[in-house]
């Protein structure tokens, strides 16, 4: 052997291998019985041990009233407050004087998803949702107009309530 | 003879086709079990269970790029696959698998050659898989490949004594080398062979995890240093190729172990399999039974392969040459002075007595090993211990 090579000497009474390999076969084979906690995500999406939280913050979705217009009243701020700059607003104006957004784009690839946008909102039109499957074919599907914000259907988040911190 | 050919040709094609089935699923199997043994599922998307999953992975290895190493031997680095590929299926053709069937034309042995020389033919051919790897780690010039081979090598032949002289024990009370004569003689005596040779079975045991190149010994491949050992330089099918000679030494490895220590196919507890007249029943049901005995096996291989972590190469060679060697030898005259005792003096012949008279001797060696081995340092280095 190799001259410098250092032997550690170890304890004989503890270096059963023997004991050790049935112990660890037994602890292998008690695994191989044991159930697992594998989630098989496409099919299953939730389970006991996990669900998505009611606070995730996903890609946005816009609320519509009776009619089914969108609620907003394009008063610019949520782009305002933005801190990625993904929302693109262009207000306009009906006769009777009611403000509606003629743009409304969110680009979902710049979008930071703090939510800040649905906080500000005072007519509770944009919200996060919680939603997290959003795979496209091109990157400029990525970026949502009204029409698409509204047409989503997935729950919108109840973000972080000061009173509640917990979620109770 | 037209017959002969004709059976045996059909004979070759199942199980060829049984054996490459069997390798494919195993493969699955390897995976899903380990996947279990560590809180996982494993591959399950193929198919229902994952059962095609063997199939894609084939498919993958068919299509992808055969790469070769701009300074490797070519023909040698061809040749290599090959060279492990062929004896892996080779040694399971002297393996009887079921009971005669009969057919309209007459019995078919269910073993696609009853050669007489079955044992020795099985040492032969299974030393020749240490060339192809061997040939593997030289011709792909690399150094890790090359470290691969060389440890192969020294490993498989070190192991192939123990392997060997675990073997001359059932040799010296079947009398016979011929597989289905030692099936036979199982039969007969209504005791497996693992009643009066369970050393040799331990000793066998370890050293066919040594042929097989498996875990803790799979030196030759030691991801972790040697990345892959002797197939680093290999793709595509040719890597499969080494892939499925490993595993069906594995399978060969189970069946020579159900054949020489557990009464082959032999159904136990009852003598209606090998009495009588054959029948297909009989033959359906003694392979299935042989199937079980080789699954079990398999799946020992698998199971130790996920507890076990591997051994360090001084620690092999130790346990080979000082521990396997002089073991098997001491216990080959121990049981050859018993039979002669028994034979000679006492007059028996090999039967259920004397199965469990060396049974009980058996006992008493396999506490006195077990003893022995648990007091630790077994398999200690062979560098001399600093002085304390």
């Amino acid at each position: 052997m190799a001259i410098g090579v250092k032997v550690m000497k170890r304890p004989t009474q503890q270096t059963s291998y023997l004991r050790a390999t049935l112990k660890g076969m037994a602890l292998t084979f008690s695994h191989l019985l044991r159930p697992k906690v594998t989630m098989q995500y496409p099919e299953e999406k939730s389970s006991k041990d996990w669900t998505l939280s009611s606070r995730w913050r996903g890609t946005h979705r816009m609320l519509t009233d009776e009619q089914g217009r969108a609620k907003c009243v394009a008063c610019g701020l949520c782009p305002q407050i933005c801190p990625a700059n993904c929302i693109k607003l262009v207000p306009g104006e009906d006769e009777e004087g009611n403000r509606y957004p003629l743009i409304y784009e969110i680009d979902e690839f710049r979008c930071v998803f703090c939510g800040y946008c649905q906080e500000v909102c005072p007519e509770e039109a944009i919200h996060v949702g919680v939603h997290y499957e959003n795979s496209e074919y091109t990157r400029d599907r990525f970026v949502y107009d009204l029409e698409r914000l509204s047409a989503q259907t997935h729950p919108v988040s109840t973000l972080w309530d000061p009173s509640d911190p917990k979620g109770e | 003879m037209t017959f002969f050919i004709v059976s045996s040709a059909i004979k070759v094609f199942a199980v060829f086709n049984l054996i490459m089935v069997g390798v494919a699923l195993l493969t699955l199997i390897e995976r899903r079990v380990c996947a279990w043994m560590q809180d996982r599922l494993g591959p399950n998307r193929v198919g229902p269970q994952g059962i095609l999953q063997p199939a894609a992975d084939g498919l993958k290895n068919f299509l992808k790029e055969e790469t070769s190493p701009a300074m490797a031997d070519k023909a040698l680095f061809t040749l290599a696959p090959i060279v492990s590929f062929v004896p892996a299926l080779l040694t399971f053709a002297v393996i009887p698998f079921a009971a005669p069937l009969p057919t309209r034309w007459g019995v078919v042995p269910m073993v696609v050659a009853d050669l007489p020389v079955g044992f020795l033919y099985i040492l032969a051919i299974s030393s020749l898989g240490v060339y192809g790897i061997v040939l593997a780690g030289w011709s792909s010039n690399n150094k890790y490949a090359l470290l691969g081979g060389l440890r192969a090598s020294a490993q498989m032949i070190s192991y192939e004594i123990a392997l060997g002289m675990s073997t001359v024990a059932v040799l010296l009370l079947a009398g016979n080398v011929t597989l289905s004569h030692v099936i036979a003689q199982q039969q007969a005596a209504h005791a497996w062979f693992i009643v009066p040779l369970s050393v040799a079975f331990v000793i066998f045991f370890i050293s066919a995890f040594a042929e097989t190149n498996r875990l803790p010994f799979d030196l030759p491949e030691a991801e972790a240093e040697l990345i892959a050992g002797y197939h680093t330089e290999y793709s595509a099918m040719k890597f499969s190729m080494f892939y499925i000679a490993e595993y069906s030494n594995m399978v060969t490895a189970s069946a020579l172990m159900a054949t020489l220590f557990f009464g082959g196919w032999d159904i136990p507890f009852t003598t209606w399999d090998s009495t009588g007249d054959p029948s297909v029943l009989k033959t359906l049901a003694t392979l299935v039974v042989f199937g079980f005995k080789t699954f079990v096996f398999l799946f020992t291989y698998i199971w130790v392969r996920w507890t076990l972590p591997r051994f360090r190469y001084d620690q092999l060679m130790a346990l080979g040459w000082k521990v396997l060697l002089p073991l098997s030898l001491l216990y080959i005259t121990l049981l050859a002075v018993a039979i002669w005792f028994i034979r000679t003096q006492l007059g028996w012949e090999y039967g259920p007595g004397m199965a469990w008279a060396l049974g009980g001797l058996n006992l008493v060696l396999l506490i006195a090993l077990v003893w022995w081995l648990d007091r630790g340092r077994i398999v200690s280095g062979s560098v001399q211990e600093e002085a304390a």
